[in-house]
């Protein structure tokens, strides 16, 4: 535990050590309220519905740009030899540099928070089901992160493995409106598999456990994934 | 301290490390000796826990890193050749995070800073950025972090590589200064760093060991190939072998040409006294002059390259 934190902890502060989380954060921020903002006054309605929607879509590329780096940097750079080489295990190398990604996403999300301080004094905000939101978006975000943290031990090139964990983070944001052309009969369990429809249900406020569940399940395979990936290099 | 038996290392179908044997006592510097290629690296990486072995059993300090490797990972030191330290880190916060990582206590570790800043002169560069660090510096730290949690082993791949003959000087006595407490095993292709710094030298090809000794005892073993160039007035090569064949030490007379009204031979002599003597007593008795009698000892060199080279 005591390990997985100070790789947490160095993780998240080499974040900021580098232009990647200003730069992401701020584009994120500017996407983000540019595609929330412009639609709200029109709507004329008190939520922040139309935030959490835009979500994992706008994670699908965000959440990669920040996971590319964390360990296919390492493997290029060689440090992945001397982290190995110290008393840690790939556990905690992979839960470290997870948890720090979630982090910056939690971190990231929270300037957001002014969106729904301003609807509140424009209008009557319902705080639960924006709460509910900030809950599930962290968990939607930490889903992708496990996926570009996956996408990460796959390459030493962090441009290859941005491309991936964007194209895997994609598919799931928009897996449940593809599945009209396949066959009926696995049209229901492919839907369950896309992030989009279990993030539907919580962008209404509604926090159902099986989406929830459906979130730690790709974090849980995302980063078991990683750690498999890792000691194959072994 | 460390023992490996059997060990073998395949990637694929290439064989990397094949059936590998070594014993280093504690408070040994070691050097494993080879052409590039030869393995060496690979060795080290199996012994800091970083790759499995294909097969072979492997100890160090009694216990058996493939079955537990995070308590021999906390006594083991290791700077890989290519010093990828976190070139984005302060030295000091890099410094920090390895005694974090490592579990080291707090108050202990400051006090280990300080020591190990000063017994490498780091000092002054403690606050400075890793990547911009010269290529001493940077082996200093690296050196310096892997003395740290003050292990029982230091690995060390290729040290002194890509510094000044300056550098190399400053590294080599840091090492010898840490071999005095630790067992140190270090790789190099360099002969002359390995004499330099090392108690003992393990001469390494294609995986395996090829010769292994004291620099001292290779430099022994290089004098059983002892020659004599001699060059001979009034003789001719028949009389020449003849009388010199033998003369106790001559093991062969070789020609190696002819002067100006002299002749030029190759004494190989076997180990032993020195025949040198004994030759010029038998050339005397014979009335022939003598130009020319130098002997050549072969080097260390001679004997890595006969034992690492193919053809």
């Amino acid at each position: 535990m005591f390990v997985m934190t100070a790789i947490w902890n160095k993780e998240f502060k080499d974040y900021f050590l580098t232009p990647i989380a200003y730069m992401v954060i701020a584009v994120f921020l500017v996407v983000v309220g540019w595609l929330f903002l412009s639609p709200f006054f029109i709507k004329g309605q008190a939520t922040m519905r139309g935030f959490f929607q835009l979500l994992p879509v706008v994670f699908a590329f965000v959440v990669p740009a920040l996971t590319m780096r964390l360990i296919s940097e390492e493997l290029h750079f060689g440090s992945y030899e001397l982290l190995r080489t110290l008393p840690v295990t790939t556990g905690h190398i992979v839960w470290g540099k997870f948890l720090a990604s979630v982090s910056v996403i939690a971190a990231m999300l929270l300037p957001t928070l002014v969106y729904g301080l301003c609807i509140d004094m424009l209008g009557d905000l319902d705080w639960g089901p924006v709460l509910g939101g900030y809950i599930g978006a962290v968990l939607l975000g930490g889903a992708y992160a496990a996926v570009g943290i996956l996408a990460s031990s796959l390459t030493r090139n962090q441009i290859i493995a941005f491309i991936l964990g964007a194209a895997v983070c994609f598919l799931l944001a928009y897996l449940n409106r593809m599945v009209f052309f396949l066959p009926q009969g696995i049209q229901g369990v492919v839907e369950y598999m896309g992030a989009g429809s279990h993030f539907e249900n919580i962008s209404r406020g509604v926090l159902d456990t099986r989406d929830v569940i459906y979130f730690l399940s790709i974090i849980f395979l995302g980063l078991q994934g990683t750690k498999m990936i890792l000691e194959s290099k072994e | 301290m460390i023992r490996i038996q059997g060990l073998s290392k395949y990637y694929d179908n290439v064989c990397a490390v094949d059936n590998f044997d070594l014993e280093v006592p504690g408070g040994q510097i070691l050097g494993l000796l080879g052409p590039n290629g030869a393995g060496k690296t690979t060795i080290l990486r199996i012994l800091t826990g970083y790759i499995s072995p294909t097969s072979g059993s492997l100890r160090i300090a009694d216990m058996d890193p493939t079955e537990d490797p995070l308590p021999i990972k906390a006594r083991v030191g290791y700077v890989p050749e290519s010093i990828p330290l976190y070139r984005n880190m302060l030295v000091y916060d890099f410094f920090r995070y390895m005694i974090r990582v490592r579990r080291l206590s707090f108050y202990d570790s400051e006090a280990q800073i300080e020591k190990i800043a000063e017994m490498f002169s780091i000092n002054e560069i403690m606050h400075k950025n890793i990547g911009e660090l010269s290529k001493g510096y940077l082996q200093r730290v690296g050196l310096a972090h892997a003395l740290l949690p003050d292990p029982d082993v230091l690995i060390l791949d290729e040290p002194t590589s890509g510094l000044d003959p300056n550098q190399i000087q400053e590294i080599r006595s840091l090492i010898r200064e840490m071999g005095r407490e630790k067992t140190v095993l270090l790789s190099t292709h360099i002969l002359s760093e390995a004499e330099a710094t090392c108690d003992r030298i393990t001469i390494v090809n294609k995986g395996q060991t090829v010769a292994d000794g004291t620099p001292h005892e290779l430099k022994g073993r290089a004098r059983e190939g002892y020659s004599v160039t001699l060059e001979l007035k009034y003789a001719t090569f028949d009389q020449a072998q003849v009388l010199l064949r033998d003369v106790h030490g001559v093991e062969n007379v070789l020609h190696l040409g002819e002067g100006e009204q002299s002749l030029k031979l190759r004494l190989e002599c076997s180990g032993g006294d020195d025949p040198r003597e004994r030759i010029y007593q038998a050339v005397k008795e014979k009335d022939w002059a003598l130009l020319q009698m130098s002997p050549e000892v072969r080097s260390l060199e001679h004997i890595f390259k006969e034992l690492t080279l193919e053809n």
